[in-house]
């Protein structure tokens, strides 16, 4: 099995008396693409610049290899970063931006020129080892910054947001790029950032954060099919979230109507939340439906539809591939094993309802992500 | 408008540069008199290299405005990093003490210090004579260091934080990190800084004056003795000279910050 | 990063100005307030400063005069500058800076050579048989040396300011229906303010505490407060009262440059108002 090769204990961090980081346990192992997710200001850049050895907690431990490290500077780390903005050195051409960490060593002449060759090889760079770093594109310089830290062989690589800066195509690209390095050289990539979707294709465990807290850790799978919270689960996907009563094992309530579900092991009669997921929720005519509301209205989104109907003054995001028209009235069923049921928390009543949904609203959270630090 | 603006523009150079020319043209001149052109000649350059003392003034103020320009260079820029790095209110406090120089009167500066030396020579050290070549050089590296800092807090602000960061992620130590990466990035503001403060130091007359004892004193400063009596045409022909200097020395900054703006925008249109 | 060792690096500077420019301020504060032949502590200076107060009121009133005649000469050229090439605002600019750099001693002498009675000016006059002018050791001739001395510290910092106004601005002026003055009443004009205010300070002070063009290019009633000083320091042998003057000259400069920021910092909200 892989081994651990580093471990965060109680780190807490403060800012002027502000609490960034509020006691983070988290451990990573060896030859893992872990991802730290959460929106802006949850304390996931922080987190990475911790272990880099940029900034020293506040309290907690933070241990490589069993040593306690949090007063060891960056440069004597086993870790190399790959910045938001690339931090390309704009003196230095594509191979001495790529070769600086092993001059910095001293490591011998004919060495450096033959791992160079080979990295730059490896992010498909090869042939432009004497361009100026700033007449490369965005994906170029971005494919120096992962060289230029992968040489020196770290043994963990930390990734800051590296594909912010890209446009939506190539993002797709490098994800994809990213993972097969990954794969390729067996490093540990400890890997920021805000995108859900980028989190879940790439990672083989995902960390969720807010508020300076780990809200949930799991493999993509289960982040996304169990969520602990309502945070998780409308941070990851879309998600209605409704008060329900947990009656017994697998029965709960919610609408004034009990459902089979298949969660246990909640107390008796306790207050939970449901969380259904657009996609999973089945429309059925009239008569049939568990359920039955109004469509209040209609957005089309390429793969579906989006709609919103009204149950009962409760409005529910569906995702649908036929066309319903506003005013519409649609039965719906939910299975057993489309309805999650999690226990109440602080973000309770915070999260998934559409009463004032607009198409609009996802991209604008989604750009006030980017001003991560 | 605009023609009349060009106009304008015209005729301010042509006034600014006037006396300029003035001086330019008597230095050519064969008589005394600056207000009559009598003949052309190279004489006057002649003289001036003839005349050691005149040299050994230029010399003085040479030596002065390089090492304190020097001095500023080196001190004003370890200092930038240092403020840079200060918290936001220590930073405020450090730019109001450095702008104290700038906002001053030269006269008042002179003063002050001159008091300063004076008090500390005579009546704390009980030396005769205060005023030497050392005061003059503290002076002018005090009224250098503004110039320095101005010009590399800039550059320091506009840098990349994340550079120095990925330098000691790759291994450099903090000052490694300064010279390998920081000192290319500052670097023209390091350049005009030192330039700056030169300029300002060969030319500077007001403190001088106030802070040169009678065995050490500056071009200026005896420039202003000399024009008590009838000037002597030499001078003009220095100033010719000083002129050249300064002219190449201004387009050397000139190239250095086209250099820097075609850096800045190649990056730009790269990046995004 | 371990911020404290680089923190440390700016403490030899932050003494270093201390020493050198707190304290002689301090300094001069001491000996105004001390008497000149006994060293004892003494209001009399300050008490003496009140037969000085018509020099201080000339000197003001030259160096505002100056400010003035230099913005309103300054702000064409700057606006000029600003809107040439960007390779002939280099060289415009370094025009403008190259004067600055030169002996400003045997730049104010040029001007003697050509105002004096019989000196350039007049005798191209007199080619054109227009009589001597007596222009020499005039007000006006100071205010000129003034002018001429101190007119790119008024344009630099203009070109500065208006270089930096967003032509977006003007076209979105432009398109709510200003027409040319309009626009440059405005627009322009309300967001160079900043720059008229720097440009403002850097004529006045130095003008105003000036005493070589006074001494060369004025006569016996255009004496300003630098003259005083000087004279107290390098002939008068009075230093205690040259102190009790440069704290008053200090005093001036910090009062009129506050004045002109309170100034600027309501006009410069209204002017993004506007």
């Amino acid at each position: 099995m892989s081994k651990e090769l580093i471990r965060l204990q109680d780190l807490t961090m403060e800012f002027d008396g502000e609490r960034i980081l509020d006691g983070i346990n988290l451990y990573f192992n060896d030859h893992e693409f872990l991802t730290l997710l959460g929106p802006s200001g949850c304390g996931k850049t922080t987190t990475l610049r911790i272990i880099g050895g940029f900034l020293t907690p506040t309290s907690g431990k933070v241990i490589f290899d069993g040593k306690v490290v949090n007063d060891l500077p960056p440069y004597q780390r086993q870790v190399n970063t790959v910045f938001q903005r690339y931090a390309l050195f704009p003196h230095l051409d594509v191979y001495d931006n790529v070769a600086f960490g092993l001059k910095v060593a001293k490591v011998p002449k004919d060495e450096i020129r033959q791992r160079v060759t080979e990295i730059l090889e490896t992010v498909s760079l090869k042939g432009y080892e004497n361009r100026r770093v700033d007449s490369l594109s965005g994906g170029q310089q971005q494919r120096v910054a992962i060289a230029r830290a992968l040489v020196n062989r770290p043994k963990v690589l930390l990734l800051d947001e590296p594909l912010a800066a890209l446009d939506l195509r190539l993002r797709k690209d490098m994800q994809n790029e990213l993972k097969r390095i990954q794969q390729a050289t067996g490093i540990t990539f400890i890997y920021v950032t805000h995108d859900q979707e980028e989190a879940l294709s790439m990672s083989d465990t995902v960390v969720v954060m807010d508020k300076g807290r780990i809200q949930q850790i799991g493999r993509p799978e289960d982040i996304y099919n169990e969520p602990k919270n309502a945070f998780v689960a409308d941070f990851i996907g879309e998600s209605n979230i409704l008060d329900g009563v947990m009656l017994s094992d697998y029965h709960v309530r919610f609408f004034g109507r009990v459902f089979d579900c298949v969660d246990k092991g909640f107390a008796p009669n306790e207050s939970v939340d449901v969380v259904i997921r657009p996609e999973d929720i089945d429309i059925v005519p009239q008569d049939q439906g568990h359920l039955v509301g109004t469509v209040t209205s209609i957005t089309f989104k390429g793969l579906n539809y989006d709609i919103i109907v009204e149950f009962k003054g409760f409005k529910w995001l569906i995702q649908t591939t036929d066309y319903h028209p506003v005013g519409a009235v649609i039965g719906i069923r939910l299975n057993p094993e489309d309805i999650h049921i999690m226990h109440k928390s602080e973000y309770s009543g915070m999260f998934g309802d559409y009463s004032s949904y607009s198409a609009e609203y996802d991209e604008l959270t989604e750009d006030a992500g980017d001003e991560e630090e | 408008m605009k023609r009349a603006n060009r106009i304008l523009t015209i005729l301010i150079f042509v006034f600014l540069y006037i006396p300029m020319a003035v001086l330019v043209v008597a230095s050519f001149n064969t008589g005394k008199d600056i207000t009559e052109f009598e003949g052309f000649t190279f004489q006057q350059y002649v003289r001036l290299f003839q005349d050691s003392s005149l040299l050994e003034l230029l010399r003085n103020s040479l030596v002065v405005s390089v090492l304190a320009s020097a001095a500023a260079t080196i001190f004003g820029t370890v200092a930038s990093v240092g403020i840079h790095s200060l918290n936001p209110r220590m930073r405020k406090a450090a730019m109001t003490l450095t702008n104290i120089p700038m906002t001053n009167p030269d006269i008042v500066t002179g003063v002050s210090l001159s008091l300063l030396f004076v008090f500390v020579g005579t009546k704390m050290l009980g030396q005769r004579n205060s005023l030497t070549f050392w005061t003059l050089l503290i002076a002018h590296i005090t009224f250098n260091l503004p110039y320095v800092i101005l010009n590399v807090m800039p550059k320091l602000k506009q840098m990349d934080a994340s550079l120095t960061d990925a330098a000691m992620d790759l291994g450099c130590t903090p000052v490694q990190a300064f010279f390998r990466v920081t000192l290319y990035e500052i670097m023209p503001g390091i350049v005009s800084g030192a330039i700056m403060a030169f300029t300002m130091s060969l030319d500077d007359f007001v403190i001088s004056y106030f802070v040169s004892g009678l065995d050490f004193v500056t071009l200026p400063v005896e420039i202003y003795s000399y024009t008590k009596k009838p000037l002597q045409p030499k001078i003009y022909a220095m100033f010719t000279l000083l002129f050249l200097l300064i002219l190449a020395l201004m387009i050397a900054m000139n190239l250095i910050q086209i250099y820097g703006d075609k850096k800045k925008t190649q990056s730009r249109s790269a990046g995004v | 990063m371990k911020k404290n060792n680089a923190v440390l690096l700016s403490a030899p500077y932050l003494i270093w100005m201390v020493v050198f420019t707190l304290i002689p301020l301090g300094v001069v504060a001491y000996y105004a307030l001390t008497d000149p032949s006994t060293g004892a502590f003494s209001l009399g200076n300050l008490a003496n400063l009140g037969m000085y107060l018509p020099v201080l009121w000339q000197s003001i009133v030259y160096s505002l005069v100056s400010a003035c005649i230099c913005l309103i000469l300054g702000y064409p050229v700057a606006y000029f500058i600003a809107h040439c090439s960007v390779r002939a605002q280099k060289f415009l600019y370094m025009l403008v800076m190259l004067p600055m750099c030169m002996s400003f001693l045997l730049r104010t002498l040029a001007w003697v050579g050509l105002l004096q009675d019989t000196g350039i000016i007049n005798t191209l006059l007199g080619k054109i048989g227009i009589g001597p002018l007596t222009m020499i050791r005039t007000p006006g001739a100071v205010v000129l040396g003034m002018v001429y001395n101190y007119l790119p510290y008024m344009i630099l910092p203009l070109y500065a300011t208006i270089v930096k106004i967003d032509p977006r601005l003007i076209e979105a002026a432009e398109d709510l229906g200003c027409n040319g003055v309009q626009v440059f009443s405005r627009v322009v004009l309300p967001l160079s303010v900043p720059g008229i205010l720097s440009g403002m300070t850097m004529v006045f002070v130095p003008s105003v505490s000036t005493f070589y063009i006074s001494q060369k290019l004025g006569g016996t009633d255009t004496v300003l407060i630098g003259d005083v000083i000087e004279r107290q320091f390098k002939q008068g042998n009075n230093p205690n009262l040259g102190a009790a003057l440069s704290l008053v000259l200090m005093l001036l400069v910090l009062v009129c440059t506050s004045i002109l920021n309170r100034f600027g910092g309501d006009q410069e909200e209204g002017g993004v108002l506007v």
